[in-house]
């Protein structure tokens, strides 16, 4: 089952939200908006570019995601549970969980797991091996195809 | 702790910044040349990060050039070029020179530059980077690595007031500021009433609590520069009449200084609100517009009464 998921979510995700899967999923948080469709993937609010009409600065043709979003955000279309997480500080991508699904990640908690330095707090010195702390991987299933080769 | 940070901690006057011209070659004494225009007339002036994503001198050396000649640099650093190591690194590196002024950008997209065949990195959006580049001033890397001395750094962010969506650019400053940028410098821009919007609404949120505001004001001199800025500069738009107002003035000279005027009168309108610091002055002109500017403003260094009488301005000043 785990091997079938990001296929699955793929194809639920992919025409109705144009899903990157970037395997940490925030649509619920931005308005049903995916961020990663942003052509600078910004997961934090548009960047200054956004052009006067509401239209990205990158592509003139598209509305910038985030214009999108706001919109949705308020949306009585939208489920609003959600909606005071809209401002709330996103972490980096875990680049690592490209291609996985974040519907497995949210249900293992590993799209919530950030680095230290993210949590605001120093890790201890003598760790073993660098990068550990932040590397437990509970479920090889988690990781990208071709991780492993 | 930077002269900046000490300026707009004390807020006894408006601080003045300004963005240095790109470099590309001539040395060290090209640096030096600018260097020596800008010193008497602004207290800290922005080491660019390839602007509008055209490869240049690099922020890092221009930064470290720049004090080296005794003028405060604000090193941004853009994510559009770089991943979260080398951002890192580079703040890490400037630190060791003496910088601690760091403005993070999310940056142009490549597409903006000469190079739109570039691949964009982006592996950081600016907000993430500013709580990063804090992290680092905390004594940690983002992994969490401990840094046993770690750097002084006064981290910042720019903000544009004036674009799409309008009623979110307070919240996204109010995130900046939690994520730890001390200072906004703020996008050009040509709508008062948009300015002073945000700036009512950074006040009431918080914002200015822990974070200076500085608009940004732009010395022109024809009308053509603003319809440039106006149909090619993302994110910036110049309403109809004020291009107008610029174009109808007259001859060349006549309309070189109604452009004045109107910076002149931005540059005012910016500085009444309640809640902004300083100003940031881009100078397109090099026509000595900026030393005109600052002295009908009456700010910056060199209208310091208290560094003026202990002959602080004289630029040698080193950070
Ligand atoms: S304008 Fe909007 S969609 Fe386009 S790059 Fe900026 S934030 Fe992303």
């Amino acid at each position: 089952m785990p091997k079938l998921l990001p296929l699955l979510e793929d194809v639920v995700k992919k025409p109705v939200w144009d899903c990157r899967m970037c395997g940490q999923c925030v649509l619920h948080s931005t308005g049903m908006t995916c961020p990663m469709t942003c052509p600078k993937t910004l997961r934090n609010g548009p960047c200054g570019g956004v052009r006067e009409d509401g239209n990205c600065e990158v592509k003139p043709e598209m509305r910038c995601i985030w214009v999108k979003a706001e919109e949705r955000s308020h949306s009585p279309l939208n489920p609003h549970l959600w909606e005071e997480e809209f401002n709330d500080l996103r972490p980096p991508v875990d680049n690592r969980l490209k291609g996985t699904s974040s519907w497995l990640n949210l249900a293992t908690g590993r799209d919530r797991r950030t680095p230290a330095g993210w949590q605001g707090v120093a890790r201890e010195r003598h760790s073993a091996v660098p990068g550990a702390s932040m590397v437990e991987i509970d479920e090889p299933t988690m990781l990208p195809e071709g991780f492993h080769s | 702790m930077s002269r900046l940070s000490t300026l707009i901690e004390e807020g006894t006057r408006p601080v003045v910044t300004a963005e240095f011209p790109s470099i590309d070659g001539g040395g060290l004494a090209a640096v030096e040349k600018a260097a020596d225009e800008l010193r008497p007339f602004v207290d800290a002036v922005n080491a660019t990060d390839n602007p509008a994503a055209h490869a240049h001198a690099s922020n890092t050396s221009i930064a470290i050039a720049m004090s080296q000649f005794g003028l405060e640099p604000i090193m941004q650093v853009v994510c559009r070029d770089k991943n979260r190591i080398a951002m890192q690194a580079d703040i890490m590196g400037a630190s060791l020179f003496g910088i601690e002024n760091v403005a993070c950008l999310t940056g142009d997209d490549v597409t903006a530059g000469d190079e739109p065949e570039a691949r964009r990195v982006f592996d950081l959006d600016s907000t993430q980077l500013v709580k990063v580049a804090s992290g680092l001033a905390e004594g940690y890397y983002l992994s969490g690595r401990a840094i046993k001395a770690p750097p002084n750094l006064f981290v910042g962010a720019v903000e544009n007031p004036f674009a799409p969506p309008l009623d979110y650019r307070v919240l996204r400053a109010l995130k900046k500021a939690e994520a730890g940028a001390r200072f906004l410098q703020l996008q050009i821009g040509y709508y008062p009433e948009r300015l002073e919007a945000f700036v009512r609404g950074c006040v009431d949120a918080g914002v200015t609590r822990t974070t200076a505001l500085l608009p940004t004001v732009v010395l022109t001199k024809s009308a053509k520069a603003l319809s440039f800025m106006d149909e090619s500069v993302p994110g910036i738009s110049i309403p109809a009449n004020m291009i107008a107002r610029v174009a109808g003035a007259g001859d060349k000279d006549a309309i070189a200084e109604e452009s004045y005027q109107l910076t002149l009168e931005l540059s005012r309108h910016a500085l009444s609100l309640r809640g902004v610091s300083g100003i940031h002055l881009t100078d397109f002109r090099h026509d000595g517009s900026l030393e005109r500017l600052v002295r009908d403003l009456g700010i910056g260094p060199a209208f310091d009464p208290v560094a003026t009488a202990t002959g602080t301005t004289s630029g040698t000043t080193s950070v």
